[in-house]
């Protein structure tokens, strides 16, 4: 018969129509601003809608998720920061997009390069978030950031961030990305002891 | 298809066959035959009717600053399989001129007309050679090696100013917007029009004799994009109509044009996987594969057995990502409105949390490297990916299919529409399920296995009639082809490493040649990479599907009506990042 199809087509859409309201049964009013709900919902199992609820419910952003990055400093016993930066220029050799600068502190004394940076800039209107830098940093130095929402009025002043602003504490990284601090706080455990060692 | 001659199976000599005309090409690391640029129409056509060698996958140019010469690289294929025949011909840079292939393979049109605008190549004998990705007003040939381009700072990447000085300038402190431009000499803006736009405008209102049967008609020049919502993004169709039907058309691109090939011979290799990611954004992962097993084949290193199959696995549920976009957009340009692509995106989306929690980014993935990937997969992820392949995977798809296939409008609008016959699909070296749908059985994955395909049971999807329709369904065959290698990869995935090597920020890249492709989901993709044992390639160049695709698009729209085009665009389904690289 003609028209069959559409009629089993406009059947598909039906089950979707049907479904939404079962699955809104299904929470009984707590489907939405829920992170349990959400979850399910993102998820293979979902049914219904599909849609969040942004900004007043947001997607949980994985570990991995990467998006401009920040540099780590420690915070030592007296209180004082100690940036794990040694201005190896790595991260600037291997950016893609070449949105980072460093400038290497000189010891006014000798002249010689001291490994701290003086100035860290990184141009976000540039950086392309491939997470080159966070890879390959051998100090565990720069990591990507999990926040996305960092619109701003005016992008001729406020789009090159200095070290200031990236400046991040490692108790951040380490709430952002649990898994990924613990096994580099091992190898970095495991290097301290082979040093001890020597 | 054209018959299969005799010696079809056997290996072809092209300098013993041709003394004096073809020589092997004895560079160090490079492969394939020189031949005299006067007698290259001649080789290739013997190839293509005597060697079975009938499909023209890529020509591009090199440009060899040092020798003065410029270099055209052809790749041939049989379509029944097997590895590639590679032809060069060579010509002096200041006086570049080489016969046009376009007679032989219709599929070389684009591919000349791109090797003209960046590199400055004549090609005697092409029907319609002008810029493609740059416009008339554009000052030189980018590509040479002596170009330079107004954000110039220095040949190779990593720049000097970044590292140790420091000192930060935004780039357009250095290039004030308008006066980064240089035109050609005697070039003036002022009254310009555009030599195809002439035609165009001079179509408009006018009247030309047109006999249409009993009828008198007009012919009309319409001007479809380059905003337009239904071409996929900035892409212009110029089409000449009769009434309301086709009677040519000629794709307009290059508004995307960022010269991708430039950017990638400054980069140094490990840099270029990144931007691999914004050429078909749709499915990175791929991209990223066909990057980095050219790139592996100078460097003759292999990855390690883990990586392999997370490979297999990501970029088969790219593809299926991408065709359930490409139905889903299918159905848009047919005029339901959003439903049917969001029933298929909703899907997608599911795949793009996988690829966010392994690779970082939903769709810039930037996750291969050369010997492996760049992590494992994350706890919990596998358990994903078992539930989307053998749970829901296959139940979404067959009700996408119960929902669409017998629809009574979308086949009275799709089938018989935007006919591409076999021959021709070859002939214009179309790719991917533009030539499968067309009864090609050719899918690089079994006719020049790469990775570990040749381990899975699969079938390489074909189908007969070369119709929108038949594009439609060969969509949703491969999908259910990749959910059953998504399905063995995940049953036998090994354990282990997932790096060959230390991973290094700068790698060693022997000197040589290397072309790696790889059966993207819109055809095949192609890098041809050329190192000098440099830290940066001296050539790259993308074999782009999305591109070469469209080679054939106004000849399946004649005779449609204008309605048609789009269905029919949709159907090859570009992506114009790659488009227009």
């Amino acid at each position: 018969m003609y028209g069959l199809g559409i009629l089993r087509g406009l059947g598909t859409v039906l089950t979707h129509f049907v479904n939404t309201y079962l699955d809104d049964i299904r929470w009984l009013g707590r489907r939405y601003y829920n992170p349990q709900a959400l979850a399910v919902r993102q998820g293979p199992k979902t049914a219904g809608i599909f849609t969040v609820q942004y900004p007043e419910e947001k997607l949980v952003t994985p570990e991995e998720f990467r998006y401009i990055p920040f540099l780590l400093y420690e915070v030592k016993e007296d209180g004082t920061k100690e940036d794990r930066c040694t201005s190896c220029g790595i991260c600037a050799k291997v950016c893609p997009p070449q949105c980072i600068w460093i400038e290497r502190t000189t010891d006014p004394k000798t002249g010689r390069p001291v490994p701290a940076p003086r100035e860290f800039y990184i141009d976000i209107d540039i950086c392309m978030n491939c997470g080159f830098c966070a890879e390959y940093c051998p100090f565990d130095a720069i990591k990507m950031d999990h926040d996305f929402e960092i619109a701003s009025y005016d992008r001729t002043s406020a789009h090159i961030f200095n070290k200031e602003r990236l400046s991040t504490s490692v108790d951040y990284y380490a709430s952002i990305r649990p898994t990924n601090y613990a096994r580099e706080e091992v190898a970095r455990a495991e290097k301290e002891a082979k040093k001890a060692k020597k | 298809m054209t018959a299969a001659p005799a010696v079809e199976k056997a290996e072809v000599k092209p300098d013993e066959e041709f003394p004096g005309i073809a020589a092997p090409d004895t560079r160090k690391g490079y492969g394939g035959y020189l031949v005299a640029p006067e007698h290259l129409v001649e080789v290739v056509t013997k190839l293509r009717d005597e060697a079975g060698y009938n499909y023209l996958s890529s020509a591009t140019a090199v440009d060899y600053l040092e020798e003065g010469k410029l270099e055209m690289v052809y790749h041939l294929y049989r379509i029944t399989g097997g590895p590639a025949l590679v032809v060069k011909a060579q010509t002096p840079r200041d006086k570049a001129v080489l016969p046009s292939l376009v007679p032989l393979f219709p599929g070389a049109d684009l591919q000349e007309r791109e090797a003209w605008d960046l590199y400055g190549i004549r090609f005697t004998g092409h029907p319609n050679l002008k810029r493609i990705l740059l416009w008339e007003g554009f000052w030189g040939h980018p590509m040479r090696k002596d170009w330079k381009e107004p954000y110039f700072e220095e040949e190779t990447k990593p720049f000097d100013s970044r590292w140790p000085g420091g000192a930060v300038f935004r780039s357009e402190q250095h290039n004030p917007f308008g006066h980064n431009v240089k035109y050609p000499d005697g070039f003036t803006l002022e009254g310009w029009t555009p030599e195809a736009d002439k035609a165009l405008y001079a179509g408009l209102g006018t009247v030309t004799d047109v006999n249409a049967g009993s009828l008198k008609t007009d012919q009309i020049v319409v001007n479809l994009g380059p905003q337009h919502p239904s071409t996929h993004g900035v892409f212009r169709i110029a089409a000449t109509l009769d009434g309301e039907t086709i009677v040519d058309l000629e794709p307009v691109m290059g508004y995307l044009h960022r010269n991708h090939e430039q950017i990638g011979e400054r980069n140094t290799f490990l840099q270029n996987i990144p931007f691999t990611d914004r050429l078909d954004y749709l499915s990175s992962m791929s991209n990223n594969l066909g990057y980095a097993l050219a790139v592996e084949k100078l460097m003759n290193v292999k990855p390690p057995e883990r990586a392999e199959y997370i490979r297999v696995i990501m970029v088969e549920m790219t593809r299926i990502a991408n065709h359930l976009w490409a139905i889903g957009f299918l159905l848009n340009d047919l005029g339901a409105f959003f439903t049917p692509a969001l029933y298929a995106i909703q899907e997608r989306e599911l795949i793009l949390d996988v690829f966010e929690a392994t690779a970082g980014s939903r769709m810039m993935c930037n996750y291969m490297r050369f010997g492996g990937v760049a992590r494992d997969l994350p706890d919990g992820i596998e358990a994903r990916l078992n539930e989307l392949a053998f749970e829901r995977l296959p139940r979404k798809v067959d009700e996408l299919d119960a929902y669409l296939t017998n629809n009574e409008i979308i086949r009275s609008r799709c089938i018989g529409v935007g006919v591409l016959p076999a021959e021709q699909a070859i002939a214009y070296s179309t790719a991917g399920p533009v030539l499968r749908a067309s009864g090609v059985p050719y899918d690089v994955r079994r006719a020049d296995p790469y990775s570990i395909y040749d381990r899975f049971d699969w079938n390489v999807a074909v189908r007969y009639n070369g119709d929108v329709y038949d594009r439609y369904l060969i969509r949703l065959d491969e999908i259910r082809e990749s959910i059953k290698i998504v399905q063995q990869a995940l049953r036998d995935l090994p354990g282990g490493e997932i790096q060959t090597g230390k991973p290094q920020y700068q790698v060693r890249v022997p000197a040589g040649e290397a072309y790696g492709r790889v059966d993207n989901p819109k055809g095949e993709l192609g890098f041809y990479v050329i190192s000098t044992g440099k830290p940066n390639p001296y050539r790259y160049h993308v074999r782009a599907p999305s591109f070469i695709n469209l080679t054939p698009f106004g000849e399946m729209c004649k005779g449609h009506k204008v309605a048609d085009v789009v269905v029919i665009l949709g159907s090859i389904d570009i992506v114009l990042g790659e488009t227009d690289r």
